[in-house]
């Protein structure tokens, strides 16, 4: 197991150094989700009030587009030269590799959401520091869930040639489960009266949603990434 | 691993028939060129031969095991130069070198590291970002790279691309002594002029299939001209 580990940590490292030279999937990422929030407030927000619930789903919109686009670019960097070849050559498990990967993605996109959320609470005026702890669960489970699918398609569409179109119509299907737990939890605490029983349910579901797809994608990554 | 036996290793894409009927065994100790053109099937032998590509008939053995019974251990063994060089361009020669020894679970890293740089002639820029290397630069750290935990098994393809006549020499010289040392060193090239005298066995392939062996190290050119009509 601490092998396993020991690789995963060795592909995080590795991915972090890359990004902090690069920057690029960090600032596009970031980027393209800031400008999602702006464009729905400019069109939402009136006279500094938003409809009900908006907030929440805004918030998931632009963490899924965010993180889709996050996904292609970190396998299109380990379709360059095929390191992807090397990385599943390693004397260890292959799901290691696919650990590392995911554990990079959900640094990344950890980075994105401390903008996004301050920015969704400013610009909505929803209120993020009511159940701070909540909130912060709500968004890490809902973010792994997406992630592991994620992370399991993009790498087993690395080597297609339509991989950009490919991934966001394999991926959307299947996390929906994931985006209406994160939006209805997340709205349960954005709400006037923030709903705590409502959100704690939709967090429970996220938890069950994580086991299933975290425990699908170690368990298919070794056969779908073996051509 | 003293042995490497192939037996009707068949890898098929749709129905396109990418190898058929591959068979042949070879020992440890043994340099084996692939060699045929483009489009003969020696890339795909090798990823299959690397565990990278499931064979759609037929079984490879490392010794007494296949793939699937050695896993992890199996690839520990094997070491591989593809044609793309498998090296992260934003990453100096030292971190490369480091992130895969360190990947590959090899011990003293630092030492190591350092000893394969001074092997590639390249200790001077260690510390270069690997994406400011010329192709035969790249070309040398990505052999120490797949030489760095000292597979029993090293899988080659072109190896000898983009390499001027001082380092194509330095290669061979490097791939000899692996030979003397044991290791079982299976290579894909069109440089015939190279492989004549390095070669241990050629394999001749032909849109996916054997057209012949030679185990005659001199003289390839026109034995291989003849196979492949």
């Amino acid at each position: 197991m601490s092998e396993f580990f020991r690789v995963a940590w060795h592909i995080v490292r590795k991915d972090m150094t890359v990004e902090i030279r690069s920057r690029e999937i960090l600032f596009t990422t970031l980027l393209f989700a800031v400008s999602v929030v702006l464009v729905f407030s400019f069109a939402i927000v009136r006279e500094g009030r938003a409809p009900d619930d908006v907030a929440a789903g805004i918030l998931w919109v632009a963490i899924s587009f965010a993180g889709t686009l996050a996904m292609g670019r970190t396998f299109e960097r380990e379709r360059y030269n095929d390191t992807l070849r090397a990385l599943m050559l390693a004397p260890a498990d292959r799901p290691a590799v696919y650990t590392g990967k995911l554990l990079g993605l959900l640094l990344l996109l950890g980075l994105v959401e401390i903008v996004l959320v301050p920015l969704v609470g400013l610009l909505f005026s929803a209120p993020i520091f009511a159940y701070p702890i909540m909130l912060i669960t709500l968004l890490a489970t809902g973010t792994i869930g997406f992630a592991a699918v994620g992370t399991l398609f993009a790498a087993m569409l690395v080597r297609v040639r339509s991989r950009d179109t490919l991934l966001p119509v394999l991926l959307y299907p299947i996390t929906i489960p994931v985006m209406i737990a994160g939006v209805r939890g997340t709205a349960a605490l954005f709400q006037a009266t923030p709903d705590e029983p409502m959100a704690r349910f939709w967090i429970g579901l996220l938890i069950f949603w994580d086991a299933i797809f975290l425990t699908l994608a170690l368990w298919t990554f070794e056969p779908v990434m073996t051509e | 691993m003293n042995r490497l036996t192939v037996v009707d290793v068949a890898r098929h894409y749709g129905r396109r028939k990418a190898l058929s009927q591959i068979s042949f065994t070879c020992d440890a100790g043994e340099i084996v060129g692939l060699l045929g053109p483009n489009g003969a099937g020696k890339s795909t032998l090798l990823n299959v031969l690397a565990t990278l590509v499931t064979p759609s008939r037929g079984s490879v053995q490392y010794g007494d095991r296949s793939a699937s019974e050695g896993g992890a251990e199996i690839r520990g063994m094997i070491g591989m130069l593809g044609h793309d060089l498998f090296l992260y361009p934003e990453l100096t020669a030292r971190e490369n070198l480091t992130f895969f020894a360190q990947l590959y679970g090899v011990t003293g890293v630092a030492g190591t590291v350092t000893a394969a740089l001074d092997q590639a002639g390249l200790a001077e820029r260690a510390d270069d970002f690997v994406s400011s290397f010329s192709r035969g630069m790249r070309q040398r750290v990505a052999l120490e790279r797949a030489l760095l935990h000292g597979p029993r098994l090293i899988l080659l393809d072109e190896p000898f691309t983009g390499l001027d006549q001082a380092s194509t020499a330095a290669l061979v010289a490097r791939l000899q002594g692996r030979q003397q040392a044991g290791c079982l060193i299976i290579l894909a090239t069109h440089d015939l002029d190279v492989a004549d005298g390095l070669l241990s066995r050629a394999i001749y392939l032909k849109d996916g299939r054997m057209v012949g062996t030679d185990t005659e190290s001199r003289g390839l050119a026109d034995r291989y001209r003849r196979a492949i009509q």
